[in-house]
């Protein structure tokens, strides 16, 4: 029985894990608009350029954009 | 959309038979007038955006979504949003700015499907410079970044409204509410409580089901230990609000259901710290972690707000940004802030007047129905003062300001008493009351059977007080409410009613008195009905009405309009129309199918020497000649809302009516009869007038329901107990109210009362079962036998029961009620605001 004391920590552990990633997803904000992410999966249809997206957004951010 | 409808009306000549629709907008055009890649475009601003969208290769944009897409108003160029460059409606518009990287919201009304989000989206395709946009889509808002040195914010906006999405730019944009965090934070404790509620039940069980009998005394010992420490976080996290909210309440003497829970929360604890850290049990640590847990999801289900609603908007939210201003030959948009007394600006078809402003050039023709609730358009001459916030209809005109924005007669009104004190009423609700007299009897209950056992059992005694104030913690009782009145705010939603708080419910149960305003919210402006009374009888045939129609189409008079619309539905054939002549305030004349026509009022006919006879219209009447003849008479009428008047004879008996009109009292006889003998009729009454008389009927003891839509009725919607704003759009500006109401469903005002008042009764019935299972609890309670597990089982089981009893009888009474069903009003659909928390 001896083994619980080890695995009773280890639980609580991954538990404060998911905590820590809800925490983070309220936090980022995931939690403000439930119903527009629901759409947006249904146009994407994987031709988006993701990365030059990011990037366009990335070059913004450090002002050497074209 | 009112442009859209000018440019169908204009070239409304399109023979419906040939017609072809747009590819773009949908809208019967002309085959081959605009042709590109094998496909028709009404104008050259549809067909502008199809290859701006097929060259970014975005075509999918016509593949997904609902297939309705917005008329390109050609014509509005960047120009038109230059004012937002100006540093300082700039640097108040945009949200984050730091020389590199530039962020902005914008509200684009037309945002209604999955198309919408996808091409908003991809927004950094069509032009470089700008970043990633996230689209909002309850709130009808886009996020946009870009880059302020390829970019002017200008750009943007021009961008937005040539793909058919103008930015809503309101005067009240300039000043942002800072977005509150409250959402947030409740989905933090909650998460919090779950969590704690998770793991310290793991422990409990494994207690429950009596490991320490196999593994000895520590373990209880350790399990005890660690569960205290994950209920720290819960009591001070998750448990927060109630402590706010019982120390403020204590502060004012009152006992809202928050303090019997902070009670019953700290009697939970301060019992279970103590057995643990004595090693004399296990505590409650489980049933308070879960306790915690329903009730802040109690909290978050009755939270439930409406994003794309404003419930508390006042003038500035009616005004536009910016305006045209002239100077010399110049024109320039500016920001309405920037408006100086004497500045001269140019006002269009459908635009509103910001100040109080005198007419300078053109034809006045302005529109009140919204500030004063006068049904008909109002013809103004040179030099006569323009109050702010009338709607100019047909030309251009030229005004110059006589006030400043913030002083005109339209802004006087929210200096009232009405608009400085806030409602908040939450100590009378029926909670409250309830929950008043429960904490006095758990306080007695728990006193008296501490008493009761003190002379043969001290320490019983003590466990026995601890354990009525843990059972009695009113857990139940406080979801009953906040469940039942979710759950009908969300039925009425359904139907296009939309109510600022759940506990609107309880006041609309309690309003004996109803005032409804006449035009716009018992008649529908616009789609009133128009009628022909032919002389001797005698019908208009087609030549002839497609003769009319041909010369009223021309205006963009109101009335000639409404003619023109309802003779459309008759038929849509081709007339030339030659000598075109419009007289401001008279009438309209032209040569179609060879003959004269002209229509307009009876004076003006007389004077032009036609023989016009005198009758008496209801309504409003357009006296019509063809040649020199006097050939008959539109009657057009506000109509009133199909099944009104079955609603007020229904409402009669029960409550006080009464009628609150702007307009004058052409109409009194008609509504006499609608209303019954014992309502009260008022006419040419002013936004003041009308605030009054709401107080007045108040301070005889009644509570008042206002209905009305215009601003004009912004001051008694605001002094009613229930205000109620009437909107043909939910989505557009409506005056600040406790309930916004799609106009459609006026009707069904009474059935909604009728709701309420069963809907309180489904909250009376849920605090009896709650209450039965506290009786239970403290029948065990107060002979001292309470365990652990006994609260364990107790607990979730009368919370989950009184929440299905909540939200199932609410869906009952609501079938009972007639609130449910279809929609009455299916082309509305596309704006329904998309339920948000």
């Amino acid at each position: 029985m001896s083994v619980i004391l080890i695995l009773i920590p280890l639980s609580l552990v991954v538990a404060a894990l998911f905590l820590g990633a809800f925490i983070w997803a309220v936090r980022g904000g995931q939690y403000e608009d439930t119903c527009t992410p629901s759409m947006r999966v249904l146009a994407d249809d994987g031709t988006v350029d993701v990365k030059a997206a990011k990037a366009m957004d990335f070059e913004n951010n450090n002002g050497r954009s074209r | 959309m009112e442009a859209a409808a000018d440019i169908t009306t204009a070239s409304g000549f399109i023979d419906q038979k040939q017609a072809i629709a747009c590819f773009h907008c949908g809208t019967a055009c002309v085959p081959g007038r605009h042709l590109k890649a094998g496909r028709e475009f009404c104008c050259a601003g549809c067909q502008t955006v199809f290859e701006l969208l097929s060259d970014a290769g975005l075509d999918r944009y016509y593949e997904i979504g609902d297939g309705v897409r917005a008329r390109i108003d050609a014509g509005t160029g960047t120009e038109n949003f230059r004012f937002l460059d100006n540093p300082e409606v700039r640097a108040r518009f945009v949200d984050f700015d730091d020389g590199q990287t530039t962020r902005v919201t914008f509200r684009l009304p037309n945002i209604h499907c999955l198309a919408c989000v996808w091409l908003l989206e991809n927004l950094f395709r069509l032009m470089p410079g700008v970043g990633k946009s996230t689209v909002h889509f309850p709130r009808k808002q886009a996020v946009i970044t870009f880059d302020p040195k390829t970019v002017r914010l200008s750009d943007v906006a021009a961008l937005l409204d040539s793909l058919g999405y103008p930015p809503e730019l309101k005067l009240s944009d300039l000043e942002k509410p800072p977005v509150s965090p409250i959402t947030r934070r409740m989905w933090l404790q909650t998460g919090v409580a779950g969590f704690a509620f998770g793991n310290t039940m793991l422990f409990s069980i494994s207690i429950y089901l009596g490991l320490d009998s196999f593994s000895g005394p520590a373990f209880l010992q350790l399990f005890g230990i660690l569960s205290l420490i994950l209920s720290i976080p819960v009591m001070t996290i998750s448990a927060r609000e109630y402590w706010v909210a019982s120390w403020r309440a204590l502060k004012h003497r009152q006992i809202p259901i928050e303090v019997p829970i902070a009670f019953g929360i700290v009697a939970i604890w301060g019992q279970s710290a103590w057995e643990v850290l004595s090693g004399t049990g296990e505590g409650y640590f489980d049933s308070l972690a879960g306790l915690l847990f329903f009730l802040n999801i109690g909290r978050i289900f009755q939270q439930k707000t409406f994003d794309r609603l404003a419930f508390d908007r006042d003038y500035r939210s009616f005004f536009p940004l910016s305006v045209m201003r002239r100077q010399g030959d110049r024109e320039e948009r500016v920001a309405l802030a920037q408006v100086a007394v004497g500045d001269r600006l140019t006002i269009r078809h459908g635009e509103l007047v910001p100040a109080d402003a005198c007419l300078v050039s053109g034809a006045g023709v302005i529109d009140y129905s919204f500030v004063t609730g006068e049904a008909e358009p109002v013809s103004r001459s040179l030099g006569e003062i323009l109050h702010a916030g009338g709607r100019q209809l047909g030309g251009a005109i030229e005004v110059e300001t006589v006030k400043a924005v913030n002083q005109g007669y339209l802004t006087d009104l929210w200096n009232q008493d009405a608009f400085r004190k806030t409602k908040d009423d939450t100590f009378g609700t029926l909670t409250n009351v309830y929950s008043r007299r429960f904490t006095w009897i758990i306080l007695g209950v728990a006193v008296a059977s501490a008493l009761g056992w003190m002379p043969f059992d001290p320490s019983r005694g003590l466990k026995a007080f601890v354990s009525v104030l843990i059972v009695a913690c009113p857990c139940a009782l406080a979801l009953a409410a906040p469940f039942t009145l979710g759950s009908a705010q969300r039925v009425l939603a359904r139907r296009r009613i939309f109510l600022r708080n759940p506990e609107v419910i309880e006041t609309l149960a309690k309003v004996d008195a109803v005032v409804f305003d006449k035009t716009g919210t018992l008649t529908s402006t616009g789609t009133g009905d128009v009628h022909w009374i032919g002389l001797l009888g005698t019908e208009l045939d087609e030549t002839e009405a497609a003769a009319v129609r041909a010369v009223a189409v021309q205006s963009s008079h109101p009335l000639a309009r409404r003619v023109a619309d309802a003779l459309g539905l008759r038929s849509l054939a081709r007339v030339e129309v030659k000598d075109f002549r419009e007289v401001t305030g008279c009438g309209v004349e032209g040569v179609a199918n060879g003959v004269r026509v002209r229509l307009g009022s009876a004076a003006w006919l007389r004077q032009e020497g036609v023989g016009v006879p005198e009758v008496t219209i209801r309504g409003s009447r357009v006296a019509v000649a063809l040649g020199v003849l006097f050939r008959g008479d539109f009657a057009v009428g506000a109509e009133v809302r199909p099944e009104a008047d079955r609603m007020l004879r229904e409402m009669g008996g029960r409550y006080a009516l009464a009628l609150l009109s702007g307009d004058n009292e052409r109409e009194r006889e008609r509504f006499t009869e609608l209303f019954g003998a014992g309502a009260r009729l008022h006419f040419n009454q002013s936004p003041l007038h009308k605030l009054g008389f709401i107080r007045d009927l108040q301070s005889t003891g009644r509570r008042v329901l206002m209905a009305g839509d215009g601003l004009n009725d912004a001051g008694a919607l605001r002094q009613a107990d229930v205000g109620v704003a009437v909107a043909e759009d939910v989505a557009s500006f409506s005056p600040a109210s406790d309930v916004i109401l799609q106009a459609g469903e006026v009707p069904r005002l009474g059935a909604v009362l009728d709701f309420s008042g069963r809907v309180v009764r489904v909250v009376r019935i849920s605090f009896l079962v709650s209450t039965a299972y506290n009786l239970v609890g403290l029948a065990i309670a107060a002979s001292g036998r309470l365990s652990p597990i006994v609260c364990a089982v107790l607990m979730p089981l009368s919370s989950v029961s009184v929440v299905l009893v909540a939200c199932g009888l609410t869906e009952w009474v609501a079938r009972r009620a007639g609130v449910t069903g279809e929609q009455t009003n299916p082309t509305a659909v596309e704006s329904v605001p998309t339920e948000d928390k």
